[in-house]
């Protein structure tokens, strides 16, 4: 394992133990990673990287319970990025261009690129077409920074109900990306 | 949006996360899913009704060993195959095994009988219906472990609804071998596995519409 990948991994279980500042560190670097990845990969659809990035890491958000501790975090975030991608260009441009087989999993965590383009698609956008028990959760607790029980008095919501909104509103998310 | 405010928001007041979730969920499911095939056996179909005596008999061992060992390897197909990157390694060989090992018995049953209860060994009484009646009886789990996988993040959608649906077989074949008169090999080695490939195949036509995420 390199020393980023075990820089990484760590921040990760930390995240996943609720470290919300370790879990920031993990997305943004991965970010990075992603971008790199991405790029090297959609070299005729430029215009797609940082939109693709978004939603790679809308995906390692909202599938993180499935990351074992005892699995490579490269192997894991590869198949996610993968997937995103292969799923991206099925939308695109049909079958003809998916990723060659032979793509090597070691070369995610040995480039990062920091510089983020302009994304094309709004989040912000998709997010307010969400339906209010989805939306408010998400706009006061990850947005606002309220806490879950201060955002539940706001809205006069049950605090389970916030925390499912906020999971169910991310998922949803997810799905209208790939609806676009 | 821009990629730094995403972050900032997915990273905003996270919660701890259970590592066991998805080993609980397929439990639930499972144990839910078993219930209801259990249920539907004892209602619609009957235990049978000397299943005190057939517990004697070695050939009820191998039956219930030949299912169960093939739902435990679907079930760690499932399981890995529901998790990103994860590798099969040993599980393809593990599934081939029993089915291997049905056949083998099924020859030399076969081979050691006088030719004319050949076509009794295979068919049995019941050819006619054991497909069908498995993949009945597997209908609630399958229903159970595809709501569990969608909830994970299976990447090989078609390779990960089949092994939901082997899973779903296998057990509803268990629970189908508490009514099943069969005790022979060449029966089981066809028409049991016959029945659990229904779910599989069916797993692997929804799978890439299903699990999508």
């Amino acid at each position: 394992m390199s020393e980023g990948e075990k820089r990484l991994r760590d921040l990760l279980v930390r995240g996943l133990a609720g470290d919300a500042a370790a879990y920031h560190a993990f997305l943004k670097d991965l970010s990075a990673h992603l971008r790199a990845f991405l790029k090297k990969r959609l070299v005729r659809l430029p215009d797609e990287v940082e939109d693709l990035v978004q939603e790679s890491l809308l995906a390692v958000h909202n599938q993180r319970h499935t990351y074992d501790v005892n699995q490579p975090l490269t192997a894991w975030v590869h198949a996610i990025a993968k997937y995103k991608l292969v799923d991206l260009l099925r939308r695109r441009s049909g079958r003809e261009a998916l990723t060659d087989a032979l793509d090597p999993v070691n070369d995610l965590f040995s480039s990062a690129d920091t510089e983020a383009a302009e994304a094309r698609r709004d989040l912000r956008r998709l997010l307010e077409q969400l339906p209010e028990r989805q939306r408010l959760p998400i706009v006061h607790t990850k947005l606002e920074g309220l806490s879950v029980e201060e955002a539940a008095r706001v809205t006069g919501m049950s605090q389970a109900a916030i925390k499912v909104g906020v999971h169910r509103g991310l998922k949803a998310l997810a799905a209208k990306i790939r609806q676009e | 949006m821009k990629t730094d405010d995403l972050v900032t928001m997915l990273a905003a007041g996270v919660d701890a996360v259970d590592p066991n979730v998805a080993a609980q969920r397929y439990a639930t499911a499972i144990g839910w899913g078993a219930c209801i095939a259990m249920l539907l056996m004892a209602l619609l179909l009957g235990v049978r009704a000397d299943l005190a005596d057939v517990v004697r008999l070695p050939m009820f061992w191998v039956k219930i060993a030949f299912v169960g060992s093939l739902a435990a390897a679907s079930l760690v197909a499932a399981s890995r195959l529901s998790r990103p990157g994860a590798q099969l390694a040993w599980v393809p060989a593990a599934l081939a095994a029993p089915v291997l090992a049905m056949w083998l018995l099924a020859a030399l049953v076969l081979i050691g009988a006088d030719p004319a209860r050949h076509a009794g060994l295979f068919f049995g009484a019941t050819w006619n219906t054991c497909p069908f009646l498995v993949a009945m009886l597997s209908a609630p789990i399958f229903a159970g472990v595809f709501w569990t996988m969608k909830g994970l993040a299976p990447t090989r959608l078609r390779l990960a609804g089949a092994a939901a649906g082997l899973l779903s077989g296998a057990i509803g074949a268990l629970v189908y071998s508490l009514h099943c008169p069969e005790l022979e090999a060449p029966f089981l080695g066809f028409w049991y596995l016959l029945g659990m490939l229904i779910p599989t195949a069916a797993g692997a036509l929804l799978g890439p519409r299903v699990l999508r995420w």
